[in-house]
């Protein structure tokens, strides 16, 4: 029986590609290994090998196919002694008994598709002037362009972590920032975040102005002491004489069937600590801004990315000088009913549930926080004291989180607002599980957050 | 078994072959090998150079003037006007002082929390220093950072670190600052024989090689990690050795004699400024107050601090020295010790009158 080469995802998150090249023709022997094509994602061109020995039958797909879907069959290999035809026949759905169609078979490499917006709500109030001329790029080209643009700016920003140079960025954040500005600026480290993220505060306290990549804010973990106890505390301890102009990013949060210890939210960690700034961009002209705010502040920022946004589309304002305040909130949509306080990729759940709240005539305001500390409090307490309704929307952990704390505040400084209790809506109280069923539960849904709302519209 | 064979835990009659340094600026200390736990003078029956008079005079005013300190602040935090933790540097001041004397103006000084002897080495105003250490507003943190947390950019002081360990990356990255700007500027970045078996350390070691990072690496081994004994501690206790698999050069000086230690920096100072990358001197020195002021220091026996002191001490010897080479008079050591004296009772005045903070000040300079 033949065998069907399907299109292979080529990272957690893949959910299509570019068919590039072929490197064989129908008719070709391959070997198992053996290098057949070429696929193109917005990350990197992978080289596609032969699962199996035979000789190609037919090629499903032609080369320079955009937006090939994972698990796409793309050609097939024959076994000695069939033909194209032959093989074809064989592997069309069989009618079952009952006259059902058989069931599909298992794909191998086939993960469990995440939702990605291919463009971002435009915002109800645009933070830039009207007729600015717009691009359309990725949040990881909007990162990257943001981290260029200040290093072309300012000769003492540097970028240094795991594979951020010659690589080009594990996520491929970093593309191309090794050409531009060189080894001396682009800094691959050995894997020892504790030590190269102490060796950057150390280079930010005697003046420079390092972006230190964690790989993930996972790893991250083994550097905290340096974040808070050497970069955030400094400023204090020295009597305002040691400015740290520092940022750590890196993607955090639940990435897709990684397990436990590769998807964590350290949103509430973070924004606890005096002494730091902590953005967190869900869209990609978000990222730009306040990543650039991020290198020009002067204290220790960190920009908690999202690696299910990255490959996320949206436009971005073609301007050198685009900088968003750190601290502001954005009202993404403004409504009168509910207020939907999210950050993050919790907006994707926010801005969806909206929508299907409004076709049922509830109205929510959707509060994009793009900054977690600070907060923009003002905003928040001015939307609840307007709508009289509460739902906090984040992937993190659910005690002592973000949205425990709105919840706090809410309840402080507008108890006599509010109509209902507040509402959260978290990922689950449990480390993330690998199973794609469970991997789901483990996180909000837009289906739970129009539930939270009608919850607190209704009572 | 001695103490400080690096062959501990091994199958006896395994001999490791001799540590050589990779890289030694010069021969001169590459044969030295004394136990680190024997601070018997004369270990390395090598000479040491003799210091001019100036040096004498400058090295004798300068571990004076830190001791002096050292024991007023002990007595202030006795009256209660020090709170917290207090660790004082009486016992150690032969290394600091003399590898500031192999240094110049820029070059950055970075180290754990016995850091009072560092800043008054660094030419920090010992009323800043001590106002610091009483929680006033004149202090060089303005009160906010106390005892293990002073800095002075204006005299590239960077800390008074009170997490163990956490100081060695960022001397590195001061170093790394260094490089990238260019400059010929060391950084001095000092820890302790406790701080050495930290993971970080090495993380670092690994990097500041990798790079030739600018850093001298100065262990200042006083015997005791608070109160765990390096035998107790360290697998292997000839600290010098510990970059040894990143290929960093390293020795070990006697950090009792400030001439030794004022060698050895010069040396190693033209070698790390010239690009060679980081070094490590492992000063063998002895802390003879406890690790803190809570410090019962039952750990070790009165005879053994009362040896060190009367035998090994680093203001004494050069006392001596001075005494036997006519390079100053008693009388004129008098006047010195009597010109120190009020310096440091200026400090403990200032300290004790000066206000404390104002309440505003606790919520500023958390963000600039």
């Amino acid at each position: 029986m033949a065998t069907q080469v399907l299109m292979p995802a080529l990272s957690p998150t893949m959910e299509e590609g570019k068919l590039a090249k072929w490197l064989i023709k129908e008719g070709d022997v391959v070997k198992s290994g053996m290098v057949i094509a070429e696929i193109e994602t917005d990350k990197a061109t992978m080289e596609v090998e032969a699962v199996d020995e035979g000789r190609i039958g037919a090629i499903l797909v032609p080369a320079g196919t955009e937006k090939v879907k994972v698990n796409t069959p793309i050609a097939t290999i024959l076994v000695d002694g069939e033909t194209a035809s032959t093989a074809a026949a064989a592997m069309a759905p069989k009618p079952a008994a009952n006259g059902h169609a058989a069931p599909p078979v298992a794909m191998p490499m086939a993960p469990a598709p995440m939702p990605m917006p291919a463009v971002h709500t435009a915002p109800a109030t645009p933070d830039w002037a009207p007729g600015t001329e717009m691009i359309t790029q990725t949040m990881r080209e909007a990162l990257r362009d943001a981290m260029a643009e200040e290093m072309r700016r300012d000769a003492d920003v540097l970028l240094m972590g795991e594979e951020v140079a010659q690589y080009q960025g594990a996520y491929k954040v970093s593309q191309n920032l090794l050409a531009e500005f060189g080894d001396k600026r682009v800094i691959d480290t050995p894997i020892t975040e504790q030590g190269f993220a102490g060796i950057g505060v150390g280079a930010a306290l005697a003046g420079l102005k390092p972006i230190v990549e964690f790989m993930t804010w996972n790893f991250g973990m083994q550097a905290i002491d340096q974040i808070i106890n050497s970069a955030a505390k400094t400023l204090y301890m020295s009597g305002g004489q040691m400015g740290c102009a520092i940022v750590f990013r890196g993607p955090n949060g639940a990435a897709a069937r990684v397990g436990a210890q590769h998807s964590q939210c350290y949103s509430s960690w973070y924004a606890h600590v005096p002494g730091l700034k902590v953005v967190c961009p869900s869209n990609p002209a978000d990222a730009k801004g306040l990543m650039k705010a991020a290198i020009r502040d002067p204290n220790p920022v960190l920009v908690l990315e999202n690696e299910m946004l990255y490959g996320m589309s949206g436009e971005v304002p073609k301007s050198a000088d685009f900088v968003l305040p750190i601290g502001k909130a954005r009202i993404a949509r403004a409504g009168h009913h509910v207020t939907i306080v999210s950050f993050a990729r919790g907006m994707m759940y926010a801005l969806d549930a909206a929508k299907t709240l409004a076709a049922e005539g509830i109205e929510a305001e959707v509060i994009d926080l793009r900054s977690l500390r600070p907060i923009d409090w003002d905003c928040i307490i001015g939307s609840i004291k307007k709508t009289n309704r509460l739902v906090t929307v984040e992937e993190a952990w659910p005690t002592c989180s973000v949205g425990s704390e709105i919840c706090a505040q809410a309840a402080i400084q507008a108890f006599d607002y509010l109509d209902a209790p507040p509402a959260k809506v978290s990922g689950a109280d449990v480390p993330m599980p690998y199973a794609a069923n469970l991997e789901r539960l483990a996180l909000p849904t837009a289906a739970q957050v129009v539930a939270a709302a009608k919850g607190v519209c209704y009572g | 078994m001695s103490a400080g064979d690096t062959t501990r835990g091994f199958t006896p009659g395994v001999t490791f072959p001799e540590y050589v340094p990779p890289v030694p600026p010069s021969s001169m200390h590459a044969a030295w090998q004394p136990s680190s736990a024997s601070l018997a003078p004369g270990a390395n029956n090598m000479p040491i150079p003799a210091f001019t008079r100036d040096e004498e005079m400058t090295a004798y005013k300068e571990m004076l003037l830190i001791r002096r300190f050292e024991e007023k602040a002990g007595q202030l935090y006795g009256m209660g006007f020090i709170g917290g933790f207090c660790h004082l540097y009486i016992g150690q001041e032969a290394v600091v002082v003399g590898l500031q004397m192999a240094g110049k103006k820029g070059d950055q000084v970075i180290t754990t929390y016995r850091d009072h002897g560092h800043m008054l080495a660094c030419g920090m105003d010992p009323k800043g220093v001590m106002a610091e250490l009483t929680g006033r507003r004149g202090g060089y943190s303005r009160g906010k950072g106390g005892s293990m947390h002073m800095f002075s950019r204006d005299k590239q002081f960077f800390g008074g670190h009170g997490i163990v360990g956490a100081s060695v990356p960022l001397g590195a990255g001061l170093a790394f600052a260094n490089k990238y700007r260019g400059n010929d500027h060391v950084s001095f970045c000092y820890f302790g024989d406790g701080a050495v078996n930290q993971g970080q350390v090495y993380e670092t070691f690994n990097m500041a090689e990798l790079w030739k990072l600018p850093v001298i690496f100065v262990i200042e081994n006083n015997r005791y990690a608070m109160g765990t004994s390096i035998e107790r501690a360290s697998a292997t206790t000839n600290l010098s050795q510990r970059g040894l698999s990143f290929a960093i050069p390293g020795e070990q000086v006697d950090g009792m004699d400030v001439r030794a230690v004022n060698a050895a920096g010069d040396r190693v100072v033209k070698w790390v400024r010239a690009g060679n990358g980081p070094y490590i001197l492992e000063m063998l020195t002895y802390r003879y107050r406890g690790h803190s002021m809570s410090d019962p220091a039952k750990y070790r026996t009165r005879e053994e601090v009362d040896k060190v002191r009367e035998e090994r001490d680093p203001i004494e010897r050069s006392r001596v020295r001075i005494m036997e080479n006519r390079l100053a008079s008693e009388d004129e050591l008098k006047a010195i010790d009597k010109d120190i004296r009020e310096v440091v009772n200026a400090s403990a005045e200032f300290a004790q009158n000066d206000p404390e903070p104002d309440v505003a000040e606790l919520y500023t300079d958390v963000l600039l």
